[in-house]
C-alpha cells in the first residue's frame, strides 16, 4: 500500500484528529458526545493520596473523650520537643477540628462546600498499601478480584472521556476507551511528520495505536499549559481540562508521601498544605464550573490511631475521605462515629471502619455518570449496596 | 521469533548484532551467570561516607532561611552549599557508573539479574536520610550477593544502613528495653511489614497483624546512625526484651533471632512461590505461566534457595524461549538504556536522561513506594508516556543519527524478525535521523 508521507499530509492527519474530535477516540466521538451538548453537566475529580493520609491527623475528634491522651498531649510536647509550633486545628464542629494547613478546605466548609466523611474504609481489612490501593482503584471487595477500575468502568458505560494527570494509567481509570493520561511537556513538540509515521508504524499494535492516537489527539488543548509539574500545577491543569467544553468531564490526580512512620507532624504539615493548595488551584482552573463540580479526595487507609514508638503511625484502618464542590452540601461531618477509647477501637489499635468508601463513591459515580442502579451494581462496584447517600444540594 | 532474539531482547538490553548469540541463545544466557561481569565500584562512596555527607546536607537544609512562604520543603534546591555540591556529584557518578556497566557489560542477562533483586529489595532516595544511598545499597548489597543465595542476598538487603533507614527499623525501639524506657520511645513496624509482605512471603501468605507486631519487636536493636560509626550494628539496649512468636516459631531475645528468622522466612513455601512469580512476570511475562512459575518455586526450595539453580530453572525451561507469550513493555530506564547499549554508545548526558526517564514515569533511584517499580504493561503504557518515549525516541535519533545506520542496525539486532511494517517505516524515512527514531519507537523496540 501506499502511504501518504510528506510533511504536508502529516499535519493534516494532526489536523483532523484535533479539530473534529480533540478528545474523544473515533469510537466515541461517534457514539455519544453527549455530555458536549450541556455545559453545565457535573464534573468530577477524584485525587488519591497514595501512602495512606493519617485521618485523625486530618481531621482531629478533639471533641472524643480518649483524645487527647491519644493524640493531645503528644502531639503538643513532640511538637514543643522540636520547637515546632504546631497552630491550633481549625474548628469544624464542637467533635471535630481540621488541620491548621487546610485552609481552603476550612473556607469550604465555612461555605457549606466540603463534607468531611470520617471513621470510612474500603471493605479491605488488611494492611497491606498495595493491595488497599488495589482495592480501592479497582471497586472490589477483595483485593485483585478485578483488574480495571470502577471509574474506568463508569466511564465506559457512559461513553465519556476522562484524563488522569499522571504518567502512567491509575488502575481506577482502566478499562475504559475514552481515558487518557497527561503531564506537563519540558521538551519542544516532535517532528509532526514522524508523529505521523509512528501512528502508521503502530497500526498492527492495537495497544499502541489506540494509546498513541489518544496522546496526539488531546495535544492542542494544553497548548500554553504552564502550570508546571508539582501537585498544584496539575490540579491547575486538570482544572482547565474539565473548563474547556471540548474536554473531559471527569479528571483523576494523586499524590504520594503520605505513608508517614516517622516525624508526622512536620510532613503532615507539609503535605497537607501541598494538598491544599492544590485544592485551590483546581478550583482557580476550573472557574465558574466549580458550581457543578464533585471533588472526592480519598486515600487507602487510615493510620494506627496512637503514635508508633517514632513519631509516626503505622498502617491502620478507617480514615477520611473529602466531598468538596459548589453544589456538594456541605458543612457538616459525615460520620457514625466509632470512639477512640482503647475499647472502641479495631483490634486495640485502628480507629474502626462505620462507614464503607464503596457507599461514598457509589452515588458519586451516579450523579455524575447518570447510571442505573442495575448498572451501578453489576458493573461499577460489584455487590455495592443501592445507593443511600445524597451529597447534593439539588 | 528466533532463540537469539529472544535472549537478546527479552531476557538482556538488546545486543548491537545477534551474531555472537545465535550459536547457542541458551548457552549465551546461562554462561553469564557462571562468571557474571562485576561493575567497577572503585572510587564510589561507601555507606559509612555517604551518611556522613547526608548528615551535612541536611544539617545545611535546617539551618537554611524559609522562604518569603515560611516553607523549608526538603527536596527544594535549596541553597547550593559546597556538601550539597558533593551529593549530586556523589549520586550522579554513582549512576554514570552503574548505567556505564549496564550499556557495556558483556553479562547483560546477569544484569538484568542484578537490578531485578536491587527492585525487589527496593529503597529510594524519597526521604533526607536516603539521599545518598540508593546506589551504595546496589553496589555493596545487591551486587555481591545477587549470585550467591536468597538468605545471602536477603541478609545482606536488609541489614544495610540503607534499608534501616528508609524502612524506620533504625528509629525503632523496644518499648520494654532500657533505651525504650529511658526516652519512652517505641515500635515502628515499617521495616517488619515489608519484610514479610514484599520481601519474603508476600502478601496473602497467612501471617497476621500479630506476626507483623512481633516480627517489629524481634527487628528492635538492629540499628545504624553515628552512636554505631555509621556501620549497621545490634544495639542490645534497645532490643525488646523477651521471646517472640511468630508464624508459630519461638524466638529467644537477642540477635541471632534476626538469622533465625531470615533462614525460616526463606524456606516458607510462600516465599519461593512469590519470588518465582516475581521472577517469571518480570523475566517472561505480565501473566506467568503455572507451569514455570511452579518448575521455578520447586528449584527454589530444592536448592535452599540458589541462585545458579535458580537461573538454570528459569533460562533453562523451554516455556522462558516460548515465542508465544504476549511481549513485555520494557521499562523506560531498560527502554533508554537498551538504546545506548544497542548503539554502543554511553550515557553521557546524565541528568537530562534522568529528567527524560522521570517524564516517562520513571524517577530512577526515587521509586514512589517500597514496592519498587512495577512489572506490568499497564502500569508503563499509558497516551502520555507514550509520547514522551516517541519525543525521545525523536530526540534521540536527531541526536545520533550519524552513530548507525538504522537499516543495518535493524537487521543485525533482529535478524528476521522485524515486522514488514517496521521495516518498511525505518527503509522509507526521509533521513537517517528520522530511521533511527521509527527504529527506536517501533513496537519491536518498545517491548520485549
Amino acid at each position: 500500500m501506499t502511504l501518504p508521507m510528506n510533511r504536508r499530509a502529516a499535519l493534516h492527519w494532526l489536523g483532523a484528529a484535533a479539530t473534529a474530535s480533540a478528545w474523544l477516540p473515533a469510537r466515541l466521538a461517534l457514539a455519544a458526545p453527549s455530555h458536549a451538548q450541556d455545559p453545565q453537566g457535573p464534573r468530577l475529580v477524584v485525587v488519591l493520596l497514595r501512602g495512606a493520609l493519617d485521618g485523625l491527623a486530618a481531621v482531629p475528634a478533639q471533641g472524643d473523650a480518649a483524645w487527647s491522651a491519644l493524640r493531645g498531649d503528644a502531639d503538643a510536647s513532640a511538637a514543643a520537643a522540636k520547637g515546632v509550633p504546631v497552630p491550633a486545628a481549625l474548628r469544624l464542629d464542637g467533635s471535630f477540628g481540621l488541620h491548621p494547613s487546610l485552609a481552603h478546605l476550612h473556607a469550604w466548609y465555612g461555605q457549606n462546600e466540603l463534607l468531611v466523611v470520617h471513621a470510612a474504609a474500603s471493605p479491605y481489612r488488611e494492611r497491606s498499601h498495595f493491595d488497599a490501593q488495589q482495592l480501592l482503584e479497582s471497586g472490589g471487595d477483595k483485593p485483585f478480584a478485578l483488574n480495571t477500575g470502577w471509574l474506568g468502568r463508569a466511564l465506559q458505560t457512559a461513553g465519556q472521556p476522562a484524563i488522569a494527570l499522571a504518567a502512567a494509567m491509575p488502575l481506577a481509570l482502566r478499562g475504559a476507551d475514552g481515558a487518557s493520561t497527561w503531564t506537563p511537556d519540558r521538551r519542544q513538540d516532535a517532528d509532526p511528520d514522524l508523529m505521523a509515521r509512528v501512528g502508521q508504524m503502530y497500526r498492527d499494535d492495537p495497544q499502541l495505536a489506540a494509546a498513541f492516537a489518544q496522546a496526539m489527539g488531546q495535544q492542542d488543548m494544553t497548548v500554553g499549559a504552564d502550570g508546571g509539574a508539582g501537585f498544584a500545577g496539575l490540579a491547575k491543569q486538570a482544572g482547565s481540562f474539565l473548563a474547556d467544553l471540548k474536554g473531559p468531564r471527569v479528571a483523576w490526580l494523586e499524590v504520594g508521601g503520605w505513608d508517614t512512620h516517622t516525624n508526622q507532624s512536620s510532613r503532615l504539615t507539609r503535605l497537607l498544605t501541598g494538598l491544599d493548595d492544590g485544592l485551590g488551584a483546581l478550583r482557580e482552573g476550573l472557574g465558574a464550573h466549580w458550581a457543578h463540580t464533585t471533588v472526592l479526595v480519598m486515600t487507602e487507609f487510615g493510620r494506627s490511631a496512637a503514635y508508633n514508638g517514632t513519631g509516626g503511625t503505622d498502617h491502620g484502618t478507617a480514615g477520611v475521605a473529602f466531598l468538596a464542590g459548589g453544589n456538594v452540601a456541605g458543612g457538616k461531618v459525615l460520620t457514625d462515629w466509632p470512639g477512640l477509647a482503647k475499647g472502641q477501637l479495631l483490634d486495640g489499635r485502628d480507629l474502626k471502619p462505620t462507614m464503607d468508601l464503596r457507599s461514598v463513591i457509589a452515588p458519586v459515580v451516579q450523579h455524575q455518570f447518570a447510571l442505573s442502579t442495575a448498572q451501578l451494581q453489576s458493573v461499577v462496584l460489584p455487590g455495592v449496596g443501592k445507593p443511600v447517600l445524597n451529597f447534593w444540594r439539588t | 521469533m528466533q532463540a537469539a532474539t529472544i535472549a537478546s531482547h527479552r531476557f538482556g538490553y538488546t545486543e548491537t548484532s545477534l551474531r555472537a548469540v545465535q550459536p547457542d541463545p541458551r548457552g549465551w544466557v546461562l554462561d553469564q551467570f557462571r562468571q557474571p561481569a562485576a561493575m567497577d565500584a572503585s572510587g564510589l562512596l561507601d555507606s559509612v561516607a555517604a551518611m556522613q555527607l547526608t548528615r551535612e546536607v541536611l544539617k545545611g537544609a535546617l539551618q537554611a532561611k524559609p522562604d518569603a512562604d515560611g516553607k523549608k520543603p526538603q527536596d527544594a534546591p535549596g541553597p547550593a552549599t559546597p556538601s550539597r555540591l558533593e551529593l549530586r556529584k556523589t549520586n550522579l557518578k554513582g549512576l554514570q557508573r552503574r548505567w556505564q556497566h549496564i550499556v557495556a557489560t558483556p553479562t547483560p542477562v546477569a544484569e538484568r539479574w542484578v537490578q531485578f533483586w536491587a527492585n525487589h529489595f527496593c529503597v529510594a532516595a524519597t526521604k533526607g536520610s536516603m539521599l545518598a544511598l540508593v546506589w551504595p545499597h546496589e553496589y555493596e548489597a545487591i551486587r555481591p550477593n545477587a549470585f550467591t543465595d536468597f538468605k545471602t542476598l536477603l541478609r545482606a538487603a536488609v541489614l544495610h544502613p540503607a534499608m534501616l533507614l528508609y524502612l524506620d527499623n533504625a528509629q525503632s525501639i523496644g518499648p520494654d528495653s532500657l533505651g525504650g524506657q529511658r526516652r519512652k520511645k517505641g515500635l515502628n513496624e515499617n521495616l517488619a511489614r515489608e519484610l514479610l509482605e514484599l520481601h519474603t512471603l508476600g502478601v496473602n501468605a497467612g501471617y497476621t497483624q500479630e506476626d507483623v507486631t512481633q516480627t517489629a519487636r524481634l527487628l528492635t536493636g538492629w540499628t545504624v546512625g553515628p552512636q554505631t560509626g555509621g556501620k549497621v550494628a545490634f544495639v542490645p539496649v534497645i532490643h525488646e526484651p523477651g521471646s517472640k512468636t511468630i508464624l508459630g516459631k519461638r524466638y529467644a531475645e537477642g540477635p541471632q533471632a534476626l538469622d533465625q528468622l531470615l533462614g525460616d522466612l526463606s524456606v516458607h513455601p510462600a516465599c519461593a512461590r512469590f519470588v518465582a512469580t516475581k521472577l517469571v512476570r518480570h523475566f517472561v511475562t505480565d501473566e506467568p505461566p503455572a507451569v514455570l512459575v511452579d518448575a521455578v518455586a520447586l528449584r527454589f526450595r530444592e536448592s535452599g534457595g540458589d541462585m545458579q539453580a535458580l537461573a538454570r530453572a528459569l533460562f533453562g525451561h523451554d516455556l522462558a524461549w516460548s515465542p508465544h507469550h504476549s511481549p513485555k513493555f520494557k521499562r523506560p530506564e531498560d527502554l533508554v538504556l537498551s538504546a545506548h547499549r544497542m548503539l554502543k554508545m554511553p550515557v553521557a548526558f546524565v541528568e537530562q536522561t534522568v529528567r527524560t526517564l522521570q517524564d516517562m514515569g520513571q524517577a530512577v533511584g526515587r521509586a514512589p513506594s517500597p514496592q519498587g517499580w512495577p512489572d506490568r504493561t499497564e502500569d508503563w503504557l499509558s497516551p502520555d508516556a507514550l509520547l514522551k518515549r516517541v519525543q525521545w525516541a525523536d530526540h534521540f535519533g536527531s541526536a545520533n543519527s550519524d552513530a548507525a545506520d538504522a537499516r543495518a542496525l535493524s537487521r543485525l539486532a533482529w535478524g528476521e524478525d522485524l515486522s514488514d511494517t517496521t521495516l518498511k517505516h525505518i527503509e522509507r524515512a526521509e533521513s537517517s535521523a528520522q530511521a533511527l527514531a521509527l527504529a527506536l519507537a517501533s513496537p519491536e523496540f518498545q517491548r520485549r
